[in-house]
């Protein structure tokens, strides 16, 4: 299996901001993760990271944060447009 | 071109030759286009401008791609119209229209797919590419079948395949992809760094960005050489509201015209709003939204440019407003039944703001405003198909008086 690398958006809010999500993931699961650029405020807050392993880890791993209620965007904005 | 200077970072300005990358490798931050606004400066004009084709290259001196015929369908220098009806029955004396909605493929994604697939043939690639499910498509489509290029569409399977035909007559490869638009998102970042494509709104996007620039600029020509006071705008990602502005300070700047004073207001549908949200909310970060609004074109619950869209509306001292979802139809009905303009749903909503701004008091009678219509109403006739309601009468005269109401 080759690894590969995907840019992502996490938006967390409200108590998630207090979680050590992006900790627990590179724990967890055998993928690399690298904060670019974050900017967390009061009730709402984003990361823009890399995360680089194999694509089914890294799959599994944004499932899993998923599930924790954060959501998880392309880190660049929708690239379907209408 | 003597005009670009580089392509720069966004968000950390970290500078980058010209060529198709649109992200920074340092911080993942957007690349823009820099231009030597003093070289601009020193050749523009308005009557160099004046002399120019009726498209959107007759601001060729402002963008980040060299005419070529090759791919022109002749985009762009629409029609910005004066409304009577609209304005009086909204108590306005100064309303204008910009039909963007009679572009060649029938909505403002010509501007962007001009100026991206000019800089296509430019960079070297024979193929342009797009993920989408309206707009975009037809006019990457178009501009494609235009150029000789090869052209591939990538759009959801559950797309109903009727709204793509406006693509599809042009015969791109289209590729129906099974999975959520998470999985079309994923699988087009993929290929736009494996293959030697233009991916127009992702590799190149931002030249791609830059053709919206020139809706400011053609508003400001036409209305006389002066920015309105208020220029109301639909809004999915963000770019062209971010750009209209920037296109209408370029002028300030070089002197095209006088100071540019103009508050811009941006329009979203209630179910996909995030930009118009934050606004509401008083915050600057965007929370992504999944779409579930009637007006499809406006459909982006991740705006790459949202953020930048508030920052447009801070500096301009302008708002977002919302259009709940029956306000859409309605809006679309107006434009129609007062100016004789079809708009899609996107203009339905650009008009329902419009008339929340005027109930607001944010937009005063005497104020000069323009308002963006920027798709074409045969695109989405599902939403106001309750319009057709033909009287049903018998071949006689007597009849048609009798049931119409009327006499000679």
């Amino acid at each position: 299996m080759t690894t590969t690398m995907q840019r992502v958006r996490f938006t967390f809010l409200d108590h998630m901001i207090k979680q050590p999500v992006i900790y627990r993931m590179g724990h967890d699961f055998d993928v690399v993760t690298n904060i670019r650029r974050a900017d967390v405020q009061e009730g709402v807050g984003w990361v823009i990271l890399e995360v680089e392993g194999e694509l089914e880890e890294i799959e599994r791993s944004l499932e899993w944060v998923r599930s924790l209620g954060v959501r998880v965007d392309h880190a660049l904005g929708d690239l379907i447009e209408p | 071109m003597v005009n670009v200077a580089a392509l720069r970072c966004k968000e950390c300005s970290r500078e980058y030759p010209i060529g198709a990358f649109n992200v920074c490798d340092f911080c993942f931050g957007p690349l823009e286009v820099v231009y030597d606004m003093d070289a601009i400066a020193d050749i523009a004009s308005r009557e160099r401008i004046m002399s120019g084709p009726n498209s959107l290259w007759r601001y060729a001196d402002f963008l980040p791609a060299e005419y070529n015929p090759l791919v022109d369908i002749n985009a762009g220098f629409t029609p910005l119209i004066r409304s009577h009806g609209l304005a009086k029955q909204l108590g306005l004396e100064e309303l204008w229209i910009k039909n963007d909605s009679v572009n060649p493929s029938y909505s403002f994604k010509d501007r962007v797919v001009a100026v991206a697939s000019a800089k296509a043939l430019e960079l070297g690639f024979e193929t342009l590419a797009c993920a989408s499910t309206g707009n975009l498509a037809c006019a990457v489509a178009a501009h494609a079948a235009r150029a000789g290029m090869a052209a591939y569409v990538f759009i959801p399977s559950d797309l109903e395949a009727g709204k793509v035909l406006g693509a599809a007559i042009y015969n791109p490869t289209m590729i129906a992809v099974n999975g959520s638009y998470d999985d079309v998102n994923r699988l087009c970042s993929e290929l736009a760094d494996q293959y030697q494509w233009a991916f127009v709104n992702i590799n190149v996007r931002p030249f791609y960005a830059d053709g919206s620039k020139t809706l400011g600029y053609e508003v400001a020509e036409q209305l006389g050489w002066r920015a309105p006071a208020h220029a109301i705008a639909p809004s999915a990602s963000g770019a062209m509201f971010t750009k209209i502005y920037q296109g209408l300070k370029e002028f300030e700047q070089t002197g095209i015209i006088g100071p540019v004073e103009t508050r811009m207001h941006c329009a979203q549908a209630r179910g996909c709003s995030p930009i118009a949200t934050a606004y509401e909310e008083g915050r600057f970060v965007i929370r992504p939204v999944k779409p579930a609004t009637i007006a499809k074109s406006l459909g982006i619950g991740n705006p790459a440019d949202g953020y930048y869209a508030l920052k447009t509306i801070e500096a301009s001292g302008g708002s977002a407003v919302i259009a709940e979802e029956h306000e859409v139809a309605e809006g679309i009905k107006l434009l129609a039944q007062t100016e004789g303009i079809f708009t899609e749903g996107a203009g339905g909503v650009a008009i329902a703001g419009l008339k929340r701004l005027v109930e607001r008091g944010e937009i005063q009678p005497d104020e000069p405003t323009v308002v963006y219509i920027t798709g074409n109403g045969l695109k989405t006739t599902e939403i106001v198909s309750d319009v057709v309601n033909p009287i049903l009468i018998e071949g006689t005269v007597s009849a048609f008086e009798q049931h119409v109401g009327v006499k000679a």
